[in-house]
């Protein structure tokens, strides 16, 4: 277990303790976890994201619809609001006709035992009870439609970044077509250099299966459909940061690990990274070795790098992999050791994903791993 | 007035002298309603016990982040497995049980319209489910790939095209839910002509026990509403096996309307499953509050009402799907729409509270619990209906706590109920109260523990039908309490499992009517004979109880 | 039947009480009347997704193509007006049968058969020409997996049909048959009417819709 993980479990625990009945939570919760806190030290050391990495910028602890960073988020953050309040609002009134009900009219010791009045009915309480609700109903139908003309909007607004994003087993794609370059897995969308939103249009298409694409700070979710490709969804952040979503469409074995990393920048940067980005591969002398290794083993069959005679489409661009954070759309971090593990089996990381063990030897896996380093 | 030859056997009048095998054999050779009913239930919850483990498992594996139970593979089987078994292993087999049982007994009949029939029913129900199982071992098929199938309950298409699936799993699920479903069809149809042929002399429509209605519309609903299913896991097999197109996207195909058709089957199917709920809720709240239902003919209208829109709500679970914003908005209305015919509902069971002499006993305890929490899983499925706000929680661990709340908290917590009342009258035993009430106070700690915390994590972002997550999503606390509440409901279900064994041989004896009740089921022998009725009964009203206790003063007056 | 009324409640309130009048409906009939509806909503989901493809096609044959919708005869137009027709002859079997003249009963009756088989055959036919003249199969596109399953589909339900009707048909030879069974034949005739007007709605969408 990483420290950082006992220091957290310990403060809960002695929130926990304060009172008797949280002494039973505790131990029910050590109960459930001892049989198998060995694996789940494994499961941790190899695969997670340490949770000291940066999340989100500083304002949202959590990827939330709470937390809001994009116009249409913040939209239906507001209709959410409302229905909170009417439902909410609804809720408590029925409730409390149900307990008071129950509390008043129930049967005590010493009551009456004959049979209450019998009531049949009543055609005007009934008829209050059949029109209220109607106009609730029409209330908050009229609300939301208008919420949903307004973010399920067709065209791309002048000006606008597109996108085109594509959903693979179990990975992203991006294509950003006015640029001409294709990359994966981090999408790297600009924000004005003065913090004025710039809208981003996705398009969104799948290679096989259903997914869904689900940033939840920046927008609601609008599924990627295979043979559908006139799905669309647009995004206008007026925050940068790092935000976090995950493909929220059951897609088959590595669903739950087809995460989504959305980077919005200031433009001036993102402007940069367009610019690295449409270069080919760098080509640096001393990984040589490693380039020839991968380049002789069937890593080219699935991946491109742009420059070389990799060309597979079939898995993501490594072409400047190195200005990625991540591995395998967010199963673990980008750093050499993951880097290393997930060369020598990427199965250990991400179970179920559709990258094979190479079978390299541990110095072909060094020598491969240093060339993928120089991929910046 | 007709004479019957001699008694024969009934539920618990075992001949000493039979050999077990002769015992079983009536058991498998009936077409009893009866002895039908029993053998659906009886079998509906024990795939209620698997599929309850299976979710225990899924709890297990969830209740941390990084945890590792269970692999991705065996998970994506288990909540497959576990959505399938209790929609179609678990509620639609208790539903048909139970209407099986006790729908000629409240319509004052000797059996249902077509008896071979409805044993067919079963057998194919019965298979269906044991052919889904098989799937653990038989599988594997020529590839040696999989085992149980992995597809989700809605097995949305391509995923489920061969060049997703390999292997049979996948066949599994088709044929098994299929024939299943067959058996359903046959018990539905068999289920309307009962009750439009074979009710007793004076029990026109509009006296005939609620439940009966509510049963009457949901088979008309299993009538229309399966044969759609059945057709599309038909075309599926023909992608699968002859090489057809109809879902294979990348010959064509469309993966929409595999969604279009799934749904305008599963909407109504969750209608299915919680129809029969308000039929048990609405004998038993009468009966415990002492007071006659609330506005009969508008709960009549209502139940009509719910079956008709149910029909036209389907889109609503594919509120993301990239549709027009006009389909989404109409579909919203109409979801929205079916909140007030069941609003009515809710509101006349307050009403027959009101002003009543409540007792607690334990059918009453459930019938409360499923009240209270089919509300909170009925308002937050209006807060699915809202477009935008279904785009960010779909597909999410909202929807998850949602259909919790109305088909746990709901159905099976109004089957609870139905067992604690009905059961006296099958076996002749009542069920221990104290035994009842810790299930019921486990079951409803439990329950709320494990399903309340669902929209927290749900709406912080937790995808469904994800074997782990990270820790920095700030979902561990919420997980880990929804995992704890599993405990409880484990420690209540076996509360109930040793209240039903006990009282099945141990149980204090019930006499014909325990709960000084008002249908015509009450009339006869506790458990019923084969006939049912000596004489078949008139009736006069819809408490033809009612009219014979207080003949001063009999319900036929007022209707 | 078993459902002799009783004075079950002898008190003197319900003496009084008025009891709702009974109408009867004919179990089995009934029972037909529901399952042609289940049917109805099977066959609605296929035709429906029949429909949605059309013209979706991305390689032939197209239905325009390999669909021959000429007044030829054993092509589908005359196999249709035989299936047609034989609705009419069944009809005039009930009605003899109800009036008690078993022979008349056995000739209507033969003559449904033979119209029935004798488009079946004619089915075969078509699908025998799509397949080997044409290369029409269910794997071909989307056309071919949707025409062999609507059509088949509906073939199957001929098939049942004739066996029902065959074993009438036999029983009567036998000698079995009575006035007393019409309820039961006419029951099996709706089921045969409504294996007609499904053909109605196939013949629609897929020869005239299908082929604009
Ligand atoms: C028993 C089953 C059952 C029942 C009864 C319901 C009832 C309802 N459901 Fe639910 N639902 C499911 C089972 C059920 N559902 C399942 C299994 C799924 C998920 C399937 C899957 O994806 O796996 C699902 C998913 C689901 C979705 C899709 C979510 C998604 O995937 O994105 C939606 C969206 O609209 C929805 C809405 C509703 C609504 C509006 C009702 C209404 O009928 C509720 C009506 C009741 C009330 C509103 C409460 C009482 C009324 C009042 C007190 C009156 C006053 C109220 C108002 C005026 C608002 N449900
Ligand atoms: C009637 C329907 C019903 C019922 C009752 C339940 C009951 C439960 N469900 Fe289920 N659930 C569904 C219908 C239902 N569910 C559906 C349709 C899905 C969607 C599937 C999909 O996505 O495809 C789903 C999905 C689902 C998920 C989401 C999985 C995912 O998306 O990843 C989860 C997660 O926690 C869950 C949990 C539970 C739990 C903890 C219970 C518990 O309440 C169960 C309680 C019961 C027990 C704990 C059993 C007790 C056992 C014993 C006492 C042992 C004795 C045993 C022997 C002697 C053999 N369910
Ligand atoms: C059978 C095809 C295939 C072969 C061969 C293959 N890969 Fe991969 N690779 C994939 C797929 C698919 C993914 C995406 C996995 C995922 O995230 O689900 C991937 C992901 C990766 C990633 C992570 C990319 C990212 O953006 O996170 C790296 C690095 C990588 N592969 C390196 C290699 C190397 C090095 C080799 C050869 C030794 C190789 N791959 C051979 C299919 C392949
Ligand atoms: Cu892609 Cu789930
Ligand atoms: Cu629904």
């Amino acid at each position: 277990m990483t420290p950082d993980h006992k220091t957290k479990l310990a403060r809960a625990a002695s929130g926990l303790m304060s009172k008797p009945i949280h002494a039973i939570l505790l131990a029910s919760i050590a109960l459930l976890l001892t049989p198998s806190l060995n694996s789940f030290v494994m499961a941790d050391e190899v695969a997670t994201v340490p949770s000291n990495a940066p999340v989100c910028d500083g304002a949202a602890p959590w990827p939330t619809m709470f937390a809001p960073r994009s116009a249409p988020a913040q939209e239906i953050l507001n209709i959410t609001w409302l229905v909170i309040g009417i439902v909410g609002a609804l809720g408590i009134i029925v409730m409390t006709m149900i307990i008071f009900s129950i509390i008043r009219y129930r049967y005590k010791e010493g009551d009456d035992e004959t049979e209450p009045a019998q009531i049949y009915g009543s055609n005007p309480i009934e008829l209050a009870w059949t029109i209220l609700p109607t106009l609730i109903v029409f209330v908050l139908f009229m609300v939301s439609a208008r919420g949903i003309f307004e973010i399920e909007k067709e065209t791309p607004p002048e000006g606008s970044l597109e996108v085109t994003v594509v959903g693979h087993r179990w990975w992203w794609e991006f294509e950003y077509p006015e640029y001409g370059f294709v990359t994966a897995n981090e999408l790297h969308i600009p924000i004005g250099d003065d913090g004025t939103p710039i809208p981003t249009f996705l398009s969104l298409q799948s290679a096989d299966v259903i997914h869904s694409f689900w940033v939840p700070q920046l927008a609601g979710k609008t599924d990627v459909v295979p043979n559908r490709d006139k799905n669309h969804l647009w995004l206008q952040p007026n925050m940068a940061g790092k935000y976090l979503g995950q493909c929220a469409e059951y897609c088959g074995g590595a669903h739950a690990n087809m995460l989504i990393t959305v980077i919005v920048e200031p433009e001036s940067e993102f402007k940069k990274w367009v610019a690295n980005q449409q270069k080919s591969a760098a080509v640096v002398p001393a990984a040589t070795k490693g380039r020839h290794i991968f380049e002789r083993t069937a890593c080219i069959n699935c991946h491109t790098v742009r420059g070389t005679v990799a060309n597979g489409t079939f898995a993501p661009d490594l072409t400047h992999f190195m200005s990625r954070s991540i591995l395998g759309a967010g199963a673990a971090p980008n750093n050499p050791k993951t880097l290393r593990q997930w060369v020598f089996d990427p199965q250990t990381i991400k179970p179920g994903c559709d990258m094979p063990a190479m079978k390299l030897t541990n110095e072909e896996i060094d020598l491969v791993c240093d060339y993928l380093e120089t991929l910046k | 007035m007709t004479i019957l030859e001699k008694p024969k056997q009934t539920l618990h009048t075992k001949d000493p002298n039979a050999s077990f095998l002769s015992y079983m054999h009536q058991w498998i050779a009936t077409s009893d309603h009866k002895k039908l009913g029993v053998m659906y239930v009886t079998t509906g919850l024990l795939f209620f016990l698997i599929g309850g483990l299976e979710a225990a498992m899924m709890r297990w594996q969830l209740a941390w982040s990084g945890m590792d139970v269970v692999g991705p593979e065996e998970f994506n089987r288990l909540f497959t497995m576990h959505g399938t078994t209790m929609v179609f292993l678990v509620g639609m087999p208790i539903l048909l049980g139970v209407a099986n049982y006790l729908v000629p007994l409240m319509i004052g009949a000797r059996d249902l319209a077509f008896p071979r029939l409805n044993a067919f029913g079963f057998w194919l129900f019965f298979f269906g489910g044991l052919l889904l199982y098989f799937s653990y071992f038989g599988a594997q098929g020529l590839y040696g790939m999989g085992s149980a199938p992995d597809v989700g309950w809605f097995a949305y298409a391509p995923l489920t095209e061969r060049t997703f699936s390999r292997g049979h799993s996948t066949d599994y699920w088709i044929l098994g839910i299929g024939i299943s479903g067959f058996g359903s069809i046959a018990t539905g149809i068999n289920l309307i002509t009962t009750i439009l042929t074979m009710r007793c002399p004076g029990m026109s429509l509009m006296k005939m026990p609620l439940f009966v209605w509510l049963m009457f519309i949901d088979a008309i609903l299993i009538m229309i509403a399966m044969p759609p299913l059945t057709a599309a896991q038909i075309m599926l097999l023909f992608d699968r096996w002859l090489g057809a197109h109809f879902f294979d996207t990348q010959g064509g195909g469309s993966a929409v309307l595999w969604q279009n058709l799934f749904w305008f089957f599963g909407h109504p199917e969750v209608y299915i499953l919680i129809l029969p709920a308000f039929a048990y809720v609405s004998e038993i709240i009468p009966v415990f509050s002492r007071k006659v239902i609330f506005g009969y003919p508008l709960m009549v209208a209502a139940t009509i009402a719910i079956g008709f829109i149910s029909l036209g709500v389907w889109v609503h679970h594919m509120f993301a799907l990239g549709l027009s914003p006009m389909v989404n908005a109409i579909f919203m209305g109409s979801t929205m729409l079916i909140a007030v015919p069941t609003g009515i509902k809710m509101f006349n069971w307050i009403a027959t509270l009101y002003g009543g002499r409540i007792r607690f006993q334990t059918p009453m305890l459930f019938s409360l619990g499923f009240l209270t929490q089919f509300l909170l899983g009925g308002l937050t499925g209006i807060m699915l209906a809202v477009v935008p706000f279904d785009w960010q929680v779909s597909d999410s661990y909202f929807v998850v706590g949602h259909f919790h709340y109305v088909l746990f908290g709901g159905l099976v917590f109004s089957i609870f109920a139905a067992i604690y009342y009905w059961m006296p009258k099958v076996t002749g035993r009542m069920l221990s109260e104290t035994l009842g009430k810790w299930h019921f106070w486990l079951l409803f700690i439990g329950f709320n523990l494990t399903f309340g915390p669902m929209h927290v994590s749900g709406m912080l972002g937790m995808p469904r039908r994800i074997y782990t997550y990270h820790p920095d999503r700030g979902w561990e606390l919420w997980n880990l309490l929804s995992s704890i509440g599993v405990l409880f409901q484990i420690a209540a279900i076996l509360f109930f499992t040793y209240n039903v064994l006990n009282s099945l041989f141990k149980g204090k004896k019930a006499g014909d009517d325990p709960w000084d009740a008002w249908t015509l089921e009450w009339e006869t022998t506790s458990p019923p004979p084969e006939y049912n009725f000596p004489e078949i009964p008139t009736v006069h009203s819809r408490r033809p109880l009612w009219d014979k206790k207080h003949p001063e003063d009999p319900d036929w007056k007022y209707e | 039947m078993t459902q002799a009324t009783a004075k079950s409640m002898p008190s003197a309130s319900t003496m009084e009480a008025p009891v709702a009048p009974r109408r009867n409906l004919n179990r089995g009939k009934l029972g037909m009347a529901c399952l042609i509806c289940s049917e109805i909503t099977f066959f609605g989901t296929l035709l429906a997704t029949y429909l949605f493809y059309i013209g979706r096609d991305i390689s032939g044959p197209y239905p325009q193509d390999v669909l021959d919708i000429s007044v030829a005869p054993m092509k589908v137009v005359f196999n249709s007006i035989f299936l047609l027709t034989s609705s009419i002859w069944i009809v005039l079997a009930v009605k003899a049968l109800r009036k008690g003249r078993i022979k008349t009963f056995a000739c209507w009756w033969l003559l449904t058969i033979l119209f029935g088989v004798e488009f079946l055959v004619g089915t075969g036919m078509e699908w025998y020409g799509l397949i080997v003249d044409d290369g029409l199969t269910i794997r071909t596109n989307l056309f071919g997996s949707g025409f062999y399953t609507v059509v088949g589909f509906h073939a199957g339900h001929v098939c049942c049909g004739l066996i029902l009707l065959t074993i009438i048909f036999i029983l009567t030879l036998c000698g079995y048959m009575h006035k007393r069974h019409t309820h039961k034949v006419d029951m099996l005739s709706w089921y045969w009417h409504f294996v007609d007007g499904i053909w109605i709605a196939v013949f629609t969408i897929v020869y005239i819709l299908g082929t604009a």
